[in-house]
């Protein structure tokens, strides 16, 4: 121990961000776009799990349903009270977009806890595609079911004057862009910021001997919050897409 | 094991380090955004969101939709047909009842009815018995009547018999009976 700070601090030679790197899966080399890597085995990890939980679980279709089958429809019936809760009956039609999104998201949150293992929702480039996804499908719902009324949208009409609502218009509009960029930014950085911080705290665990304990007994309470947070992003995401899809259906103020 | 100290003086060391490697970290570039990494990500997410999706579309959801809405059916029905126990069990208490209700009246009117004909042939027997008897002791006064009269016209048979022979012993060959006799009614006439 007392040798290793001798080589300049290479007992603190923590890494955080070496966890987000994405490497090709088998030998090394340049990473093409049709490379398969750590991020492919993740993702596919992810909708292995998922299938798993809402296909092999469920293929009893018993009217009293089995462990794996009643966790299936607790989550199906979670999401689709969410989506008819918060786009109302229309935005029904919408509920297997935003299951996948949700469960995706969750799975992948949850699957990046494991040790070693590679968090896919880190990447702003991942939540940025379902965020602009989301957009402009979104968008393009609205534009279809309500042609150019959909602009009213960001027509705040209840405002008293017309150059509050001129002033409201270019706000609304900003705010309306700027959602794909919150709505990405939000969830990359939850978990990017808590497994970074695991990893800080593991590298102190590895550096202070025995008085390890200390960040141990806060990398467990980290990994607690960070389920937590795992499972809130999920929600999130999914609960926010619904509140664009109710911009969409349902604009006006 | 080493003793803290030195490692707590490493520790001091090493957080300078770390600061300075943290900022080289940041200057090489958060794996996040180094954009060559872009299009494999966004190809690998595209794919597994289209395969996720076509999972969840076409076997997960309609799958759980027939599970939930047979369950649910399945549940209703089963209320159903207890409301239809519930209203069969409530119509036979009600039939109950009013069987019990009828066999009820049935028993008190054919209570009353007994009672009925038994005071009606009491009465019967009664005015019957109480005929008999009017007659019975109607028959006895006649005969205590009849024994009454007969008595009466013996004493004054009698009376006249004597009072016949108190005459001729008292005045013999005066015998008028004729005389006698009226004597003794109007006397006995009072």
């Amino acid at each position: 121990m007392a040798g290793d700070g001798d080589h300049g601090g290479s007992a603190f030679n923590i890494h955080p961000m070496d966890q987000f790197r994405v490497e090709p899966l088998f030998g090394t080399g340049e990473v093409h776009w049709y490379t398969i890597t750590n991020a492919t085995l993740w993702m596919f990890l992810t909708v292995a799990a998922i299938t798993l939980l809402m296909v092999v679980g469920t293929r009893g279709r018993a009217l009293i349903p089995s462990r794996a089958q009643s966790a299936a429809e607790v989550v199906y019936g979670f999401v689709h009270k969410m989506v008819e809760d918060v786009a109302g009956r229309e935005g029904a039609k919408y509920f297997p977009y935003i299951m996948t999104l949700f469960l995706f998201i969750l799975f992948s949150n949850v699957l990046a806890l494991l040790p070693t293992s590679f968090s896919t929702t880190s990447h702003i480039a991942v939540t940025g595609v379902l965020a602009v996804a989301v957009f402009v499908t979104v968008t393009a719902i609205g534009f279809i079911k309500h042609g150019p009324s959909f602009l009213k949208l960001f027509w705040v009409s209840s405002a008293p004057t017309v150059a509050l609502r001129i002033i409201l218009a270019v706000i609304e509009v900003i705010s309306y862009f700027v959602r794909p960029v919150s709505h990405s930014i939000r969830l990359a950085g939850n978990l990017m910021a808590g497994h970074a911080v695991l990893k800080v705290f593991a590298g102190f665990a590895g550096a202070l001997g025995l008085f390890s304990i200390i960040p141990i007994l806060a990398i467990a309470g980290m990994y607690g919050l960070e389920v937590l947070v795992a499972c809130i992003q999920a929600y999130v995401f999914a609960i926010l897409t619904c509140v664009y899809l109710n911009d969409a259906l349902h604009p006006g103020h | 094991m080493a003793d803290p100290t030195p490692v707590v003086e490493a520790g001091a060391h090493g957080a300078e380090s770390l600061g300075m490697e943290h900022i080289a970290d940041a200057e090489v570039g958060m794996p996040q955004l180094d954009i060559t990494m872009f299009p494999n990500l966004i190809f690998w997410l595209v794919i597994s969101i289209v395969i996720l999706f076509l999972i969840l579309k076409r076997i997960a959801l309609p799958r759980l939709n027939d599970v939930l809405s047979e369950r649910s059916d399945a549940i209703s029905n089963d209320l159903e047909m207890a409301q239809l126990y519930k209203r069969k069990a409530e119509e036979a208490e009600q039939a109950y009842n009013a069987a019990l209700t009828k066999a009820r009246e049935e028993a008190h009117r054919i209570g009353a009815a007994a009672k009925d004909e038994v005071n009606r042939e009491l009465a019967t027997l009664k005015a019957k018995a109480d005929a008999e008897i009017a007659a019975k002791s109607a028959e006895s006064e006649a005969r205590i009547a009849t024994i009454r009269d007969n008595a009466a016209t013996s004493v004054e048979e009698v009376a006249k018999e004597v009072a016949a022979e108190i005459v001729s012993a008292l005045l013999p060959g005066t015998s008028d009976q004729a005389a006698v006799d009226a004597a003794v009614s109007s006397r006995l006439k009072g």
